[in-house]
């Protein structure tokens, strides 16, 4: 089926929002439930979007972006899947085979995020660079580039898909090696220790390094939630102020740092 | 002090907006520290008239900082009620600032991580999916509506929440209560911190140490087991006492890591990152050298 100029504009503009909304997380438009309705909005085929997008979307329900991992993409999953299935022209009969594409989709989408939040790191020291000159405008022009970065990373695979058609999308997602996918994805899961190591070197001191070892051995123990962990890491602190405090005030203004001396003195 | 600056409600509504955009330039160093800083920047303008005072905050708002998205406003709240005071000159310093925020980040998104994308996201996706394969309009309507109402909800109650409690903390100027909120925080960061890195940094080393064949009843017996149900029951009962599944015990790399120290290895890249920093190695190649090993590593066999 084709689409006219105006339908592929708003296809593109419904691409971008996701894209958007798949790093913000905030609105949702980059749920399939909602991305997928409104392509088939725009391009007139509704009914099967719709289906299509409440399928995804119960396949997707526990896809999440849980500290600094990054969900299989939700937004390039439905974006895509549904202009295939516009494109197909096959209404509701195609919406099962435009699932299977889907799921493929959501790793390629996966990539493609890992690689703008690696551009979004330069960005950020653009940031520091406006932060030593004051400049609040650069500082938020910035941030909207970054943010417009996310959603060209969905209009841009959405444009293609509308030039090539659906066949070659397939065949070039089928290619990617899997060695690499899954290489990106163990380099993922160690990069974190960069943002943790730089907030460590900012607030350690001597005083407070053996609260670190406690916090890393006790969250070894499954069991307890990171609420838990919470709830032991404030105990700690408010016991150890209220310890330090005894401390100064019990042995007075005759403190000569020697407590044994000071009873004898007194004594 | 002649008059004391604070921030309006017009102000906290322009950060809790601004605050929708806290992932918007998501980054592998500082995580969410662009976003911060962009949501700050109204309150940063009100508070600090000076180019100095402008400059160094916005400076300390860059530094790193992730949690959940919408559990970021209630640490917002707070760490406006800090810098209104900080810019009414109380001696609130920028390790007390950071502390706050770090110290918070962890556990909250400990609750944001449950409720909102295990709990809420599930039910409401799923029945708005329902109504969707039905052919339903209603279906996304719904969820579009009831997610994005509860969502600003909780933002601006909480960044009020937050804002009023972290004014009651500051209010006591003689020092003390805000000397102990800075070294409780550092201790609740450091001690976060340690818990992070151990949980939320993964490394699996694959290769295998030694195979070992198990004696005969030492693993279960598939092949012998009754046919049917019982032998599901069996192989439960026999798995639940300690059997092992398979007549060989596989041991890798990691097995030995994690009997030795649980998240060894996590510990020691951290401690490495935090040397090469120190060695002012540029974040940007350390995460491009990770990445480069994580594909590598994953060639050779070795994760």
């Amino acid at each position: 089926m084709d689409l006219n100029v105006i339908q592929i504009i708003l296809v593109l503009v419904v691409a971008f929002l996701a894209g958007v909304e798949g790093i913000l997380d905030e609105f949702h438009f980059h749920q399939p439930i909602i991305a997928c309705t409104l392509i088939g909005l725009v391009t007139g085929q509704l009914v099967p979007c719709l289906i299509l997008g409440g399928t995804l979307q119960l396949i997707a329900l526990g896809w999440a972006n849980i500290g600094a991992a990054v969900a299989p993409d939700a937004a390039l999953a439905s974006v895509a899947s549904a202009i295939i299935l516009v494109l197909s022209g096959q209404g509701e009969a195609g919406v099962a085979s435009s699932i299977a594409i889907a799921v493929p989709l959501a790793i390629a989408g996966l990539l493609l995020t890992i690689f703008v939040r690696t551009i979004a790191t330069g960005i950020v020291h653009i940031m520091d660079g406006a932060a030593k000159e004051g400049n609040f405008r650069k500082i938020e022009l910035w941030q909207w580039i970054a943010i417009c970065l996310q959603g060209l990373r969905i209009a841009i695979p959405a444009g293609l898909i509308l030039m090539v058609d659906a066949g070659p999308v397939r065949t070039a997602l089928e290619g990617m090696p899997v060695w690499l996918t899954d290489g990106l994805a163990i380099g993922g899961g160690m990069v974190v220790a960069v943002g943790y190591a730089m907030v460590i070197n900012m607030m350690a001191t001597k005083e407070v390094w053996p609260f670190f070892a406690i916090g890393f051995v006790l969250a070894t123990i499954s069991d307890i939630t990171l609420m838990g962990l919470g709830a032991i890491g404030l105990s700690l602190a408010l016991i150890y102020i209220a310890l330090s405090k005894m401390g100064g005030s019990g042995t007075g203004g005759s403190n000569t740092g020697d407590p044994v001396g000071d009873i004898i003195d007194n004594y | 002090m002649a008059q004391e600056i604070r921030l309006s409600k017009k102000d906290r509504i322009a950060i809790w907006w601004r605050s929708t955009f806290i992932q918007g330039s998501w980054n592998y160093e500082r995580m969410q520290n662009g976003g911060w800083v962009y949501a700050m920047i109204p309150a940063i303008k009100k508070l600090y008239k000076t180019e100095e005072d402008r400059k160094a905050a916005l400076q300390r708002h860059l530094e790193f900082f992730n949690t959940h998205p919408y559990i970021a406003s209630p640490i917002l709240g707070v760490t406006l009620a800090l810098e209104e005071e900080r810019a009414n000159g109380a001696p609130v310093d920028d390790v007390a600032i950071q502390g706050v925020k770090v110290g918070m980040m962890g556990p909250l998104a400990g609750i944001g991580d449950p409720v909102f994308w295990f709990t809420l996201k599930p039910i409401l996706g799923a029945l708005a999916a329902s109504l969707a394969l039905t052919g339903n309009i209603l279906g996304p309507i719904i969820y579009f509506v009831f997610w994005n109402l509860l969502r600003m909800g909780f933002m601006w109650y909480t960044q009020e929440f937050g804002y009023k409690a972290g004014s009651k903390i500051t209010e006591d100027l003689s020092g003390g209560i805000l000397q102990d909120v800075t070294k409780g925080a550092s201790i609740l960061g450091m001690f976060i911190l340690g818990s992070l890195v151990n949980r939320w940094v993964s490394i699996t080393f694959t290769p295998i140490v030694s195979s070992v064949k198990l004696s005969e009843g030492a693993f279960i017996d598939w092949a012998n087991l009754p046919a049917g149900t019982e032998g599901i029951k069996t192989a439960f009962e026999q798995f639940a006492a300690g059997l092992a599944l398979s007549d060989t015990k596989i041991t890798t790399l990691q097995d030995n890591l994690d009997s030795l120290i649980p998240g060894l290895a996590p510990l020691l890249l951290t401690l490495l990152c935090m040397w090469l920093l120190k060695k002012k190695v540029s974040p940007i190649v350390i995460i491009l050298g990770l990445f480069a090993i994580g594909v590598v590593f994953h060639l050779i066999g070795i994760m």
